[in-house]
Protein backbone atom coordinates (compact mmCIF):
# COMPACT_ATOMS: atom_id res chain seq x y z
CA UNK A 1 0.00 0.00 0.00
CA UNK A 2 1.76 3.32 -0.71
CA UNK A 3 0.49 6.22 0.72
CA UNK A 4 1.93 9.44 -0.13
CA UNK A 5 2.64 11.63 2.62
CA UNK A 6 3.80 15.51 2.54
CA UNK A 7 7.38 15.39 4.64
CA UNK A 8 5.85 18.44 6.16
CA UNK A 9 3.25 16.07 8.16
CA UNK A 10 6.09 13.61 9.32
CA UNK A 11 8.00 16.49 10.92
CA UNK A 12 4.67 17.89 12.79
CA UNK A 13 4.06 14.25 14.08
CA UNK A 14 7.77 14.48 15.13
CA UNK A 15 7.53 18.04 16.77
CA UNK A 16 4.09 16.64 18.72
CA UNK A 17 5.68 13.36 19.81
CA UNK A 18 8.66 15.11 21.22
CA UNK A 19 6.21 17.80 23.16
CA UNK A 20 4.70 15.10 24.37
CA UNK A 21 7.51 13.24 25.70
CA UNK A 22 8.41 16.70 27.58
CA UNK A 23 4.99 16.36 28.73
CA UNK A 24 4.89 13.38 29.84
CA UNK A 25 8.56 14.08 31.55
CA UNK A 26 7.20 17.17 33.48
CA UNK A 27 4.09 15.70 34.53
CA UNK A 28 6.60 13.27 36.76
CA UNK A 29 7.46 16.22 38.97
CA UNK A 30 3.92 17.03 39.86
CA UNK A 31 2.07 15.18 42.40
CA UNK A 32 -1.45 14.37 41.26
CA UNK A 33 -1.68 11.38 43.82
CA UNK A 34 -3.29 8.63 41.33
CA UNK A 35 -4.02 10.97 38.27
CA UNK A 36 -0.66 10.91 37.42
CA UNK A 37 -0.85 7.49 35.95
CA UNK A 38 -3.69 8.33 34.37
CA UNK A 39 -2.02 11.53 32.73
CA UNK A 40 1.16 9.35 31.86
CA UNK A 41 -1.21 6.58 30.37
CA UNK A 42 -2.85 8.70 28.27
CA UNK A 43 0.09 10.15 26.77
CA UNK A 44 1.68 7.00 25.92
CA UNK A 45 -1.39 6.11 24.10
CA UNK A 46 -1.63 9.29 22.13
CA UNK A 47 1.97 8.96 20.88
CA UNK A 48 1.53 5.34 20.14
CA UNK A 49 -1.98 6.39 18.68
CA UNK A 50 0.32 9.40 16.47
CA UNK A 51 3.08 6.64 15.26
CA UNK A 52 0.21 4.29 14.46
CA UNK A 53 -1.24 6.56 12.09
CA UNK A 54 1.13 8.77 10.70
CA UNK A 55 4.09 7.04 10.68
CA UNK A 56 2.34 3.55 9.98
CA UNK A 57 -0.34 4.96 7.73
CA UNK A 58 -3.08 2.49 9.49
CA UNK A 59 -5.49 4.66 8.31
CA UNK A 60 -4.81 4.00 4.75
CA UNK A 61 -4.99 0.77 4.43
CA UNK A 62 -7.75 -2.37 3.79
CA UNK A 63 -9.79 -3.09 5.94
CA UNK A 64 -8.29 -6.78 6.01
CA UNK A 65 -4.98 -4.66 7.75
CA UNK A 66 -7.50 -3.29 10.06
CA UNK A 67 -9.08 -6.42 11.17
CA UNK A 68 -5.68 -7.56 12.28
CA UNK A 69 -4.56 -4.12 13.99
CA UNK A 70 -7.44 -4.36 15.78
CA UNK A 71 -7.42 -7.75 17.03
CA UNK A 72 -4.14 -6.91 18.34
CA UNK A 73 -5.45 -4.51 20.87
CA UNK A 74 -8.46 -6.16 21.38
CA UNK A 75 -6.60 -9.42 22.54
CA UNK A 76 -4.37 -7.02 25.04
CA UNK A 77 -7.66 -6.13 26.51
CA UNK A 78 -9.27 -9.24 27.08
CA UNK A 79 -5.55 -10.63 28.52
CA UNK A 80 -5.56 -7.81 31.21
CA UNK A 81 -9.20 -6.79 31.58
CA UNK A 82 -9.92 -10.73 32.32
CA UNK A 83 -6.83 -11.19 34.69
CA UNK A 84 -7.66 -8.51 36.47
CA UNK A 85 -10.93 -9.14 36.90
CA UNK A 86 -9.92 -12.08 38.97
CA UNK A 87 -6.85 -10.49 40.75
CA UNK A 88 -8.98 -7.16 41.97
CA UNK A 89 -11.87 -9.51 43.10
CA UNK A 90 -9.76 -11.82 45.11
CA UNK B 1 4.66 -2.17 -14.04
CA UNK B 2 7.78 -4.59 -14.35
CA UNK B 3 7.42 -8.25 -14.43
CA UNK B 4 10.60 -8.66 -12.63
CA UNK B 5 8.81 -7.37 -9.27
CA UNK B 6 5.65 -9.55 -9.46
CA UNK B 7 5.83 -12.83 -7.62
CA UNK B 8 4.03 -15.31 -10.29
CA UNK B 9 1.24 -16.17 -7.37
CA UNK B 10 -0.29 -12.29 -7.50
CA UNK B 11 -1.96 -11.51 -9.97
CA UNK B 12 -1.30 -7.81 -9.62
CA UNK B 13 1.90 -5.35 -7.79
CA UNK B 14 -1.15 -3.38 -5.80
CA UNK B 15 -2.87 -6.83 -4.68
CA UNK B 16 1.40 -8.07 -4.04
CA UNK B 17 1.69 -4.82 -2.00
CA UNK B 18 -2.28 -5.48 -0.07
CA UNK B 19 -0.66 -9.06 0.58
CA UNK B 20 3.09 -7.70 2.08
CA UNK B 21 1.16 -5.08 4.06
CA UNK B 22 -1.61 -7.56 5.91
CA UNK B 23 1.37 -9.95 6.54
CA UNK B 24 3.12 -7.63 8.30
CA UNK B 25 0.29 -6.74 10.16
CA UNK B 26 -0.64 -9.77 11.44
CA UNK B 27 2.96 -10.74 12.22
CA UNK B 28 2.94 -7.51 14.76
CA UNK B 29 -0.32 -8.48 15.83
CA UNK B 30 1.46 -11.60 17.14
CA UNK B 31 3.82 -9.54 18.54
CA UNK B 32 1.75 -7.74 20.80
CA UNK B 33 0.37 -11.25 22.17
CA UNK B 34 4.06 -11.76 22.62
CA UNK B 35 4.74 -8.70 24.58
CA UNK B 36 1.23 -8.89 26.14
CA UNK B 37 2.47 -11.66 28.41
CA UNK B 38 5.17 -9.17 29.77
CA UNK B 39 2.69 -6.39 30.01
CA UNK B 40 0.26 -8.50 32.04
CA UNK B 41 2.65 -9.67 34.71
CA UNK B 42 4.18 -5.72 34.93
CA UNK B 43 0.22 -5.01 35.76
CA UNK B 44 -0.71 -7.69 38.21
CA UNK B 45 2.70 -6.92 40.23
CA UNK B 46 1.91 -3.57 39.90
CA UNK B 47 -1.36 -3.72 41.62
CA UNK B 48 -0.07 -5.92 44.51
CA UNK B 49 3.21 -3.99 44.98
CA UNK B 50 2.32 -0.58 44.20
CA UNK B 51 5.06 1.20 46.85
CA UNK B 52 8.02 -0.73 45.43
CA UNK B 53 7.12 -0.40 42.37
CA UNK B 54 7.28 3.51 42.49
CA UNK B 55 10.00 3.30 44.63
CA UNK B 56 12.37 1.06 42.39
CA UNK B 57 11.05 3.16 39.28
CA UNK B 58 12.65 6.36 41.00
CA UNK B 59 16.03 4.36 40.77
CA UNK B 60 15.73 4.28 36.91
CA UNK B 61 18.25 7.36 35.47
CA UNK B 62 15.34 9.09 33.88
CA UNK B 63 17.49 11.21 31.78
CA UNK B 64 19.12 8.84 30.09
CA UNK B 65 15.61 7.25 29.62
CA UNK B 66 14.40 10.74 28.08
CA UNK B 67 17.18 10.52 25.79
CA UNK B 68 17.14 6.98 24.66
CA UNK B 69 13.18 7.94 24.20
CA UNK B 70 14.04 11.08 21.88
CA UNK B 71 16.58 9.16 19.83
CA UNK B 72 13.97 6.42 18.95
CA UNK B 73 11.23 8.89 18.16
CA UNK B 74 13.64 10.38 15.91
CA UNK B 75 14.73 7.21 14.59
CA UNK B 76 11.00 6.78 13.53
CA UNK B 77 11.21 9.86 11.51
CA UNK B 78 14.12 9.19 9.89
CA UNK B 79 12.88 5.66 9.02
CA UNK B 80 9.40 7.54 7.43
CA UNK B 81 11.57 9.51 5.49
CA UNK B 82 13.69 6.20 4.07
CA UNK B 83 10.62 4.53 3.17
CA UNK B 84 9.06 7.85 1.15
CA UNK B 85 12.37 8.44 -0.40
CA UNK B 86 12.08 4.84 -1.71
CA UNK B 87 8.34 5.19 -2.62
CA UNK B 88 8.90 8.15 -4.24
CA UNK B 89 11.76 6.65 -6.50
CA UNK B 90 14.01 9.15 -5.18
CA UNK B 91 17.57 8.81 -5.90
CA UNK B 92 19.16 5.79 -3.75
CA UNK B 93 21.15 8.17 -2.00
CA UNK B 94 18.88 9.91 -0.26
CA UNK B 95 17.10 6.39 1.31
CA UNK B 96 20.24 4.81 1.96
CA UNK B 97 21.24 8.46 4.00
CA UNK B 98 17.87 7.72 6.03
CA UNK B 99 18.57 4.34 6.49
CA UNK B 100 21.84 4.85 7.78
CA UNK B 101 20.98 7.17 10.09
CA UNK B 102 17.93 5.42 10.88
CA UNK B 103 20.28 2.75 11.83
CA UNK B 104 23.11 4.95 13.56
CA UNK B 105 20.59 5.89 16.03
CA UNK B 106 19.10 2.63 16.34
CA UNK B 107 22.73 1.94 17.46
CA UNK B 108 23.47 4.83 19.63
CA UNK B 109 19.68 3.61 21.60
CA UNK B 110 21.09 0.11 22.33
CA UNK B 111 25.12 1.93 23.55
CA UNK B 112 22.53 4.47 26.06
CA UNK B 113 20.49 0.99 27.17
CA UNK B 114 23.83 -1.07 27.69
CA UNK B 115 25.32 1.87 30.01
CA UNK B 116 22.12 1.67 32.08
CA UNK B 117 22.34 -2.16 32.36
CA UNK B 118 25.65 -1.69 33.52
CA UNK B 119 24.99 1.27 36.09
CA UNK B 120 22.35 -1.40 36.69
CA UNK B 121 25.18 -3.73 37.59
CA UNK B 122 27.27 -1.71 39.30
CA UNK B 123 24.39 -0.62 42.03
CA UNK B 124 23.60 -3.98 42.61
CA UNK B 125 20.03 -3.81 41.04
CA UNK B 126 20.13 -6.37 39.14
CA UNK B 127 17.59 -9.49 40.52
CA UNK B 128 20.13 -12.73 42.33
CA UNK B 129 22.36 -12.88 45.32
CA UNK B 130 24.11 -9.70 45.05
CA UNK B 131 20.68 -7.88 45.03
CA UNK B 132 21.31 -5.12 47.59
CA UNK B 133 18.42 -2.27 48.28
CA UNK B 134 17.86 -0.38 51.67
CA UNK B 135 14.92 0.73 52.51
CA UNK B 136 12.47 -1.16 49.95
CA UNK B 137 11.04 -4.34 50.10
CA UNK B 138 13.41 -6.83 48.47
CA UNK B 139 11.71 -9.24 46.82
CA UNK B 140 9.27 -7.14 45.59
CA UNK B 141 11.77 -4.96 44.02
CA UNK B 142 13.61 -7.71 42.43
CA UNK B 143 10.58 -8.34 40.86
CA UNK B 144 10.26 -4.70 39.20
CA UNK B 145 14.14 -5.15 38.53
CA UNK B 146 13.21 -8.58 36.82
CA UNK B 147 10.93 -7.35 34.42
CA UNK B 148 12.85 -4.01 33.65
CA UNK B 149 15.87 -5.87 32.13
CA UNK B 150 13.43 -8.86 30.94
CA UNK B 151 11.12 -6.07 29.05
CA UNK B 152 14.03 -3.53 27.97
CA UNK B 153 16.14 -7.12 26.62
CA UNK B 154 13.49 -8.23 24.92
CA UNK B 155 12.72 -5.19 23.17
CA UNK B 156 16.88 -4.60 22.44
CA UNK B 157 16.67 -7.83 20.95
CA UNK B 158 13.72 -6.66 18.87
CA UNK B 159 16.04 -3.72 17.81
CA UNK B 160 19.21 -5.78 16.99
CA UNK B 161 16.73 -7.75 14.58
CA UNK B 162 15.37 -4.47 13.47
CA UNK B 163 18.80 -3.79 12.51
CA UNK B 164 19.68 -6.71 11.04
CA UNK B 165 16.55 -6.09 8.39
CA UNK B 166 17.42 -2.43 7.91
CA UNK B 167 20.71 -3.64 6.72
CA UNK B 168 19.60 -5.93 4.27
CA UNK B 169 17.03 -2.84 3.27
CA UNK B 170 20.20 -0.79 2.78
CA UNK B 171 21.85 -3.73 0.56
CA UNK B 172 18.46 -3.70 -1.67
CA UNK B 173 18.59 -0.40 -2.19
CA UNK B 174 22.04 0.16 -3.25
CA UNK B 175 21.43 -2.43 -5.86
CA UNK B 176 18.56 -0.33 -7.29
CA UNK B 177 15.81 -3.02 -6.20
CA UNK B 178 13.37 0.17 -4.95
CA UNK B 179 11.20 2.03 -7.67
CA UNK B 180 8.06 3.81 -7.91
CA UNK B 181 5.82 1.05 -8.54
CA UNK B 182 8.00 -1.35 -6.04
CA UNK B 183 9.00 -1.23 -2.37
CA UNK B 184 7.14 -3.36 -0.69
CA UNK B 185 10.22 -5.02 1.93
CA UNK B 186 11.26 -1.83 3.20
CA UNK B 187 7.39 -0.51 3.37
CA UNK B 188 7.13 -3.30 5.46
CA UNK B 189 10.48 -3.35 7.21
CA UNK B 190 9.34 0.45 8.42
CA UNK B 191 6.39 -0.96 10.19
CA UNK B 192 8.40 -3.55 12.22
CA UNK B 193 10.78 -0.38 13.14
CA UNK B 194 7.71 1.75 14.33
CA UNK B 195 6.40 -0.49 15.78
CA UNK B 196 9.54 -1.51 17.97
CA UNK B 197 8.96 2.64 18.58
CA UNK B 198 5.76 2.25 19.72
CA UNK B 199 6.59 -0.52 22.32
CA UNK B 200 9.32 1.67 23.83
CA UNK B 201 6.41 4.52 24.16
CA UNK B 202 4.92 2.06 26.34
CA UNK B 203 7.52 0.57 28.27
CA UNK B 204 9.50 4.30 28.46
CA UNK B 205 6.85 5.34 31.28
CA UNK B 206 5.92 2.16 33.06
CA UNK B 207 9.31 2.22 33.95
CA UNK B 208 10.78 4.97 34.40
CA UNK B 209 8.29 7.46 35.36
CA UNK B 210 5.55 5.78 38.26
CA UNK B 211 7.32 7.43 40.54
CA UNK B 212 7.14 10.84 41.31
CA UNK B 213 10.20 13.00 42.34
Amino acid sequence: MRISTPIKTYLNVYIGLLALLAATVGAVYVNLGPWNIVITMAIACTKAFLVVTFFMHLRANARAVWIYASLGVIWISFLIGGTLADVLTR
Amino acid sequence: MSDRDLSHQFETLEQQALASSLGIWVFLATEVLFFGGLFLLYTVYRIKYPAAFMESSKLMDIKLGVINTAILLTSSLTMALAVHSAEEGEKKQATLRWLFLTMFLGIVFLGIKGIEYHHKFVEHLVPGPDFVLESINQQQAQIFFGLYFAMTGLHALHMIIGLGVLSVMGGMTWMGKFTKAYSNPIHVAGLYWHFVDVLWIFLFPLLYLIGNR
